[in-house]
């Protein structure tokens, strides 16, 4: 239970966005030592960016940074284990290094003595233009070809014709609802933004949630994207200022709807069984943990379509244990651990047979809870930055922060 | 040889011995210099390097830290969304130093003045105990004792004063739709949270107050009221002091329970956390961290000028 609390507070910060600051650090006058560290490192390496050809022995050890509950070895509990099989296997052991934000995955990776990392949309393309991360040789890997078409040459890992990132887990943001009040899914997103009588009768106002951070902003772009087409948005991390106003617009209006913004994972599952709350976007992760308790809710995709999180491994441009890196790759495709995890997590698996074929304990009907039929409806997380491909500027994400919480403050 | 050594090392020791005699100031140079190193590079030194970033800016276009000085950021904290919070957190915090020095007084004052043996005893594990259990675990359980279906909604159904909470929650800013997504419940764990550092202060600023004064105070014909009003409260008054510089200091930079229980609005602490965390705006983070250092300094220099630290 504690991996939940700890990524869902994880997830605030997996958004962020500090782009530059890795690279600003060098001409300030205060360097705080990390950032001494990461200049060195990175004045003292030229690039490496050798691929890796051939497997050889492994090396007995292989050190991975990863988000907190996507490495279990049945330590937490003991029916969610993929670790120890590959240790028996190999011979490699595992150490896991967990990190809390994308910030603080680039800054180990920038650090160096790690081998692989599980990032997500922000981080990877982060690590990609830091040349922090080594292009994979997807030949190396056999069963690269069971991994989701959708995923294989997904833009947060696949840059330029090179793959730097082997798939790991995804997720929507769905939106979830209280079965009692809802007798059949609400279609759009309009019941947590727009003030309306839910189907019991009753006003939404105060009984629904919002997430608590600015990548709450691109929910609201992602409704407007569909509701009002005359904006023009084309991506709900890509906003001119209009757009950006229009949304901002739209989250005042449900500021006055929501009582409290959810933050944590658990807090949130707390408010749906003890605050009598109707409607919610929210994680996969909640949704399987409320039911699995007992309590009367169920998650939808609406007809706009949700945001959602995708993480892929990628590999130390210096690592030192390539051989074990390939081997973990490997099994982090093939073994139980596609499979299992997407139980743990709510997520769903990189490869779509881990859902059916009876490796772990993932059902077809699990993946379809999970989101799994969505994947074209998903907008994947990635950081807002000034320079944006769709229309030249765009309103960064440190302005997301502050007006994000403006509007939190019913500004 | 080794007989010559000896003389030699003693020799040393003498001379070391007889030159911190001679010069007692350098004896108490080197004393002091481990902790003076400890809190001006390490404690002060950290938190000027802080101080620092809030001298610079950001740039509005791209995002990247400008390193040069100016008040630029200085300046944001006055945009309503930023000035907002920092009134929203004084006020709170104003509120929950009053509340715990009226309720931690009389508290403090049966302790000090009536509470013997097994019952002193008793006073100071009740209030020390909430201390000893894990802070976030006595938040997470405030939060279900306000929640909607909690049972302090429960025990107001009970009796039937239901219209009471709610004609209460109606009231705006200090209500919502429950006691733990109000500015009230925020305000009640703060409450709860802090009133041992109020407590204990005033426990024992209440214990040097003399008996003897008292009486006089009473033999003279004053009123308790009065004896209250021009005796005991003045003098009794470092300890609230002591006691209002820890509930104030720990209201103005907690960021927990606001994110746990309240309405989701910002205090300061969520504001240098979300900034500094999740955008990348050090400078701002930085100038949100002086607001409270400021507040403080003013807090102290008006305490100071009350004469409140005459008596310590």
């Amino acid at each position: 239970m504690g991996v939940g609390l700890s990524h869902s507070l994880c997830r605030l910060g997996k958004i962020a966005g500090c782009i530059h600051r890795g690279k600003l650090s060098m001409n300030t006058v205060l360097k705080s030592g990390t950032a001494m560290v990461l200049a060195l490192t990175l004045a003292g390496q030229t690039s490496a960016q050798t691929m890796l050809t051939e497997l050889g022995e492994g090396e007995g050890q292989v050190n991975i940074v990863a988000w907190p509950g996507y490495l279990e070895r049945g330590e937490t509990d003991k029916s969610f284990d993929w670790i120890t099989d590959f240790e028996e296997k190999t011979g490699c052991k595992v150490a896991i290094k967990n990190a809390n934000t994308s910030d603080e995955m680039v800054a180990l990776m920038n650090e160096g003595g790690f081998d692989l990392v599980t990032a997500s949309g922000d981080a990877s393309l982060r690590m990609v233009a830091g040349k922090r991360v080594q292009p994979i040789n997807i030949d190396l890997i056999p069963s690269w070809s069971t991994v989701d078409e959708r995923l294989k040459e997904a833009p947060w890992h696949f840059v330029d014709g090179t793959h730097y990132g082997v798939p790991y887990m995804w997720g929507p943001n769905v939106l979830m609802y209280s079965t009692e009040v809802f007798d059949e899914a609400p279609t759009s997103w309009d019941v947590v933004f727009k003030p309306m009588d839910l189907p019991d009768g009753q006003p939404n106002e105060g009984r629904v949630q919002a997430y608590d951070g600015p990548i709450h902003i691109a929910d609201a772009a992602n409704y407007l994207m569909h509701n009002q087409p005359d904006l023009g948005i084309t991506s709900p991390y890509e906003l001119n200022e209009d757009q950006y106003a229009a949304a901002l617009d739209l989250l005042r209006g449900q500021r006055k709807l929501v009582g409290r913004y959810w933050h944590d994972a658990f807090i949130q599952i707390d408010d749906f069984k003890n605050e009598g709350m109707a409607a919610s976007g929210t994680w996969p992760f909640q949704v399987n943990l409320l039911k699995g308790g007992g309590a009367p809710v169920a998650s939808t995709i609406p007809v706009e379509g949700a945001t959602g999180w995708a993480d892929s491994t990628m590999m130390h441009s210096e690592a030192e244990n390539p051989n074990c890196s390939y081997m973990w790759m490997e099994h982090s495709l093939a073994s139980n651990l596609q499979s299992d995890l997407s139980v743990w997590f709510g997520a769903n698996p990189a490869v779509p047979t881990a859902c059916t074929d009876g490796r772990g304990m993932q059902t077809a009907e699990g993946c379809t809870t999970n989101g799994m039929d969505d994947f074209e409806r998903v907008k994947f997380w990635t950081t807002p930055v000034s320079t944006c491909e769709s229309q030249g500027t765009c309103v960064p994400y440190y302005r997301w922060v502050s007006d994000y919480i403006g509007v939190i403050g019913g500004r | 040889m080794s007989s010559s050594v000896d003389t030699q090392a003693r020799g040393f020791l003498t001379s070391l011995s007889d030159t911190l005699w001679r010069k007692p100031g350098l004896l108490v140079f080197l004393l002091i210099l481990p902790p003076a190193l400890w809190l001006g590079i390490i404690y002060l030194g950290s938190l000027f390097a802080l101080l620092a970033q809030s001298f610079f800016s950001i740039d509005e276009f791209t995002g990247i830290i400008q390193y040069e000085l100016t008040f630029k950021t200085y300046a944001e904290l006055f945009r309503p969304s930023n000035f907002d919070i920092i009134i929203r957190t004084v006020v709170m915090s104003a509120a929950v130093t009053i509340a715990a020095a009226i309720i931690g007084f009389p508290v403090a004052y049966y302790a000090a003045r009536y509470a013997r043996g097994k019952w002193k005893a008793l006073f100071y594990l009740g209030v020390m105990m909430p201390l000893w259990s894990s802070y976030l675990v006595k938040v997470y359980s405030w939060k279900l004792i306000l929640a909607k279906e909690g049972i302090l909604n429960w025990l107001f159904e009970t009796l039937h004063l239901g219209w009471l909470l709610n004609a209460y929650l109606s009231i705006p800013i200090i209500g919502g739709n429950s006691l733990s997504v109000s500015a009230t419940g925020t305000f009640l764990v703060f409450l709860y949270v802090w009133l041992p550092f109020m407590i204990l202060p005033v426990q024992a600023a209440l214990e040097r107050v003399p008996q003897s004064m008292l009486e006089a105070s009473g033999d003279l014909g004053a009123h308790p009221a009065q004896t209250f009003r021009h005796v005991l409260l003045p003098l009794a008054l470092p300890g609230v002091i002591a006691g209002s510089i820890f509930t104030f200091s720990l209201t103005l930079g907690d960021y927990i329970i606001p994110q746990i229980v309240g309405s989701s609005r910002r205090f300061i602490g969520q504001a240098v956390y979300a900034y500094q965390g999740t955008a990348g705006n050090i400078p701002l983070a930085a100038a949100f961290a002086v607001v409270p250092i400021l507040l403080m300094a003013v807090y102290l220099w008006i305490a100071k000028r009350q004469g409140a630290f005459d008596a310590l």
